[in-house]
């Protein structure tokens, strides 16, 4: 691999910004400069008005396989993260079968091993991602899984949950929830509120969030156990994050770029593309995300990426499946809805350093994914464009899937290239593998 | 219930696209649709040449016939979709099935479906005219219409003179399910933009979560409005849903919002009884009280096809047709 040189950017890394080359060489960082010369055979990417950062790393991807190849494949989820500006993701076990045993997960740790970006798996805390038998956490944090749900339903069984943190905290192993309460939720296929009212879908309220979120403090607090919250979505989930974290309790959670950019009114125009778990909800609680994401009571920002194919979108609402896409989108979605609240590097830290954190990246088991762009670090990186503007055309998603809800809207911000292992696998917004 | 952005003038997915105006000429139309209706042979030739489709994937007899009874009075040719859903249960797209349709080359679309919204999700998948025939929990425009059609010939049979759509002054209680009635969205719309002043009666179970932008107020308390209302528009208790988890029984709901023998003795004499069917009695009304001469239920039926004609006039005859439907082609 010939060395390269990422010339006339800005360096954004451990919180300070300055004007200055990077070379790699291999799968390192080699030189941070003010101005390095190409070696020979070098190859130049340039960066100018562009920041050169460590690359993003995605707490919540679906990737779709094993299962259902038709709506994305690790190869093209891996491709779609890389064009986001992602050097890694975590894989979310709610496949077909589930990753709730070693067999399958060495099978989608296989494929990502040929993938342009480190894909890293969670696997199911229960057994089919059923919420009846705990699934062998045990096996599967020996194949160096660190991060455990059932995403795309939550827990129910409060004694089960207690079991299952209990048993996860030997092994040193963190347990995320996709909080909803199944009762409460019943039925729902938008946010419960005045325009579900209106448009006379059958609503998911707030409260299927906030029950089981409330649960999970008073376990965790109880246990002592880390715990993450998978895409919160409400303001009230934001106030009990906030006063858990006041009160020192070991919990960490994240939001979707979805979430802090669109609103349930999306839902008046009848397109699926805007069914999503959780729903868009209300102006109210898109501020509140924002706010809590500004001021650090969100650790991360996680696309949960959720690709289906058309066939499956163009139904009537309540039969569509929840989900959209997110990868390739969500650094400027965030940055086109929160410029001037966080600074780039705030938002740069929530893409990367944090998520690395939680999902156990950071250190030289995971790729220390999430670190700093210095000399001997790894060469995962983004050159990312705060001013570029670009249109989303969905047909030129590198996903299997169109299911954007962003297209034909300007987004403010454009990765430019990606750099993984070393490697360019994105040059001037095109895919090379 | 649309309550934002521009009405849509090609379509007929929510009362909100006529606006008053347009509910107004709907009701001037089927006027002279009521003359039509009494010839010998009542049909005009207006939409000769043109297709309307009637696509109901889900079941509703009267509905149907009235759509298809109005386009064969306008010498349309009507197509009627088989209305199973076995097509999408053999994996065929929403979009597929319409697709398939339009490609046999169709004016109008008629669409009923259980899920709220497909009729405007079907608007982008042909270039015919879609009209809702009721979808899902949402609206069911030509119900409203024909309910509207149905007050202003009685307020005008009673006070004589030229009838008028001019609702205002009269207050209207839809009583019953609100939460999953279509007939009370569009209603509620149709009944607030003629002027009129309308309170929803029912437990908040029944209620939407939020009324929020809704023209109405609600009140769980039947017996407090009961002798203050000109219209009394009873809803039908859907009893697989509301029967089981959001109120204890219907005996329970029948002594508190149904309108009982002692009830209908307390209306304002000249009150009208409405009912969007089918009815169950002992219910939301007691066998007793939908025998009463103010009841309206069979003439809502009738002018059903009145209303389905203007509509599909309005959309279909093209920006040169007559103001009224005219000629006596009696062959047509």
């Amino acid at each position: 691999m010939p060395e390269l040189l990422i010339r006339g950017g800005h360096v954004l890394s451990g919180g300070a910004e300055k004007r200055a080359d990077v070379l790699v060489s291999g799968d390192a960082v080699r030189a941070v400069a003010k101005s390095i010369d190409p070696p020979a055979g070098a190859k130049v990417l340039e960066a100018d008005g562009a920041v050169v950062a460590p690359g993003l790393v995605d707490l919540h991807t679906h990737l779709r396989q094993p299962g259902a190849e038709v709506a994305e494949t690790v190869e093209t989820g891996a491709r779609a993260a890389a064009l986001g500006g992602f050097t890694a993701v975590v894989a979310m076990p709610n496949t077909e079968p589930a990753i709730d045993d070693a067999s399958v997960a060495r099978d989608v740790l296989a494929l990502g091993e040929k993938a342009a970006c480190q894909v890293a798996v969670a696997g199911a805390i229960t057994l089919g991602r059923r919420g009846e038998r705990l699934a062998p956490l045990g096996e599967l944090a020996a194949l160096g899984i660190t991060l455990f749900t059932d995403d795309g339903a939550g827990v129910q069984d409060g004694s089960l949950m207690r079991q299952a943190l209990e048993y996860a905290s030997d092994l040193k192993v963190v347990l995320a929830q996709h909080c909803e309460d199944a009762s409460l939720a019943a039925g729902g296929h938008m946010h419960e509120g005045a325009w579900s009212s209106r448009l006379g879908i059958a609503g998911l309220s707030r409260l299927s969030e906030e029950v089981m979120l409330g649960r999970d403090i008073a376990l965790v607090r109880a246990l002592g156990t880390p715990m993450h919250f998978l895409h919160l979505s409400s303001a009230g989930s934001l106030a009990l994050v906030r006063r858990a974290k006041k009160e020192g309790l070991p919990v960490t959670a994240e939001v979707t770029p979805h979430h802090l950019f669109l609103t349930d009114a999306e839902v008046a125009s009848y397109d699926p593309v805007y069914k999503v778990n959780p729903p868009l909800r209300e102006e109210g609680d898109v501020e509140a995300l924002r706010r809590g994401l500004a001021e650090g009571v969100i650790d991360a920002v996680a696309t949960d990426h959720a690709p289906h194919p058309p066939e499956r979108k163009e139904r009537p609402f309540d039969e569509a499946p929840f989900g959209m896409l997110g990868l390739e989108t969500a650094l400027a979605v965030c940055w086109t809805a929160l410029e001037g609240r966080l600074s780039l590097g705030e938002l740069l830290a929530a893409f990367s350093a944090r998520p690395a954190r939680i999902a156990r990246l950071d250190g030289p088991a995971g790729g220390r994914q999430g670190g700093e762009v210095a000399a001997g670090a790894p060469a995962n990186l983004v050159v990312f464009d705060p001013s570029a503007s670009y249109l989303v055309d969905p047909g030129r998603l590198a996903s299997r899937s169109r299911n954007t809800p962003y297209a034909g809207r300007q987004l403010k911000g454009r990765v430019r290239h990606t750099i993984y292992e070393g490697e360019p696998v994105v040059i001037e917004g095109e895919a090379q593998r | 219930m649309r309550v934002a952005g521009p009405p849509a003038r090609d379509h007929l997915l929510s009362v909100a696209d006529l606006g008053r105006e347009g509910i107004d000429e709907v009701m001037r139309l089927a006027d002279s649709f009521k003359e039509v209706s009494a010839r010998p042979i009542p049909k005009v030739p207006a939409l000769r040449g043109k297709t309307v489709a009637t696509l109901f994937f889900e079941a509703s007899t009267r509905t149907r016939l009235s759509f298809e009874t109005a386009a064969r009075r306008l010498s349309a040719d009507v197509m009627s979709f088989s209305a199973s859903t076995s097509s999408l249960e053999k994996g065929e797209s929403l979009r597929d099935t319409i697709e398939t349709i339009d490609a046999m080359g169709v004016d109008a679309m008629v669409v009923r479906h259980r899920s709220s919204g497909v009729p405007a999700q079907v608007t982008a998948w042909t270039s015919a005219v879609v009209l809702n025939a009721g979808d899902g929990q949402h609206e069911h425009p030509t119900q409203a219409l024909l309910d509207c059609y149905t007050i202003r010939e009685a307020l005008s049979e009673r006070g004589g003179g030229e009838p008028s759509s001019d609702l205002s002054g009269l207050r209207i209680g839809i009583v019953g399910d609100i939460r999953f009635s279509r007939v009370a969205r569009s209603n509620v719309l149709a009944f607030s933009l003629l002027g009129a002043e309308v309170t929803l009666v029912a437990p908040r179970t029944l209620l939407p979560s939020s009324l929020e932008g809704w023209p109405a107020q609600a009140t769980p308390e039947l017996d407090s409005v009961l002798e203050e209302l000109d219209v009394v528009y009873l809803l039908r208790i859907q009893t697989e849903r509301a029967g089981q988890v959001l109120l204890p029984d219907l005996d329970e709901y029948h002594s508190r919002f149904g309108l009982t023998r002692e009830r209908a003795a307390r209306l304002k004499p000249d009150a009208l009884i409405m009912h969007p069917g089918p009815m169950i009695r002992g219910v939301e009304i007691a066998p007793e009280a939908a025998e009463l001469p103010a009841s309206l239920v069979t003439r809502q039926v009738r002018n059903g096809v009145l209303v389905r004609s203007a509509v599909l006039f309005r959309l279909l005859a093209g920006p040169g047709r007559p103001a009224v439907p005219t000629g006596e082609d009696p062959v047509a």
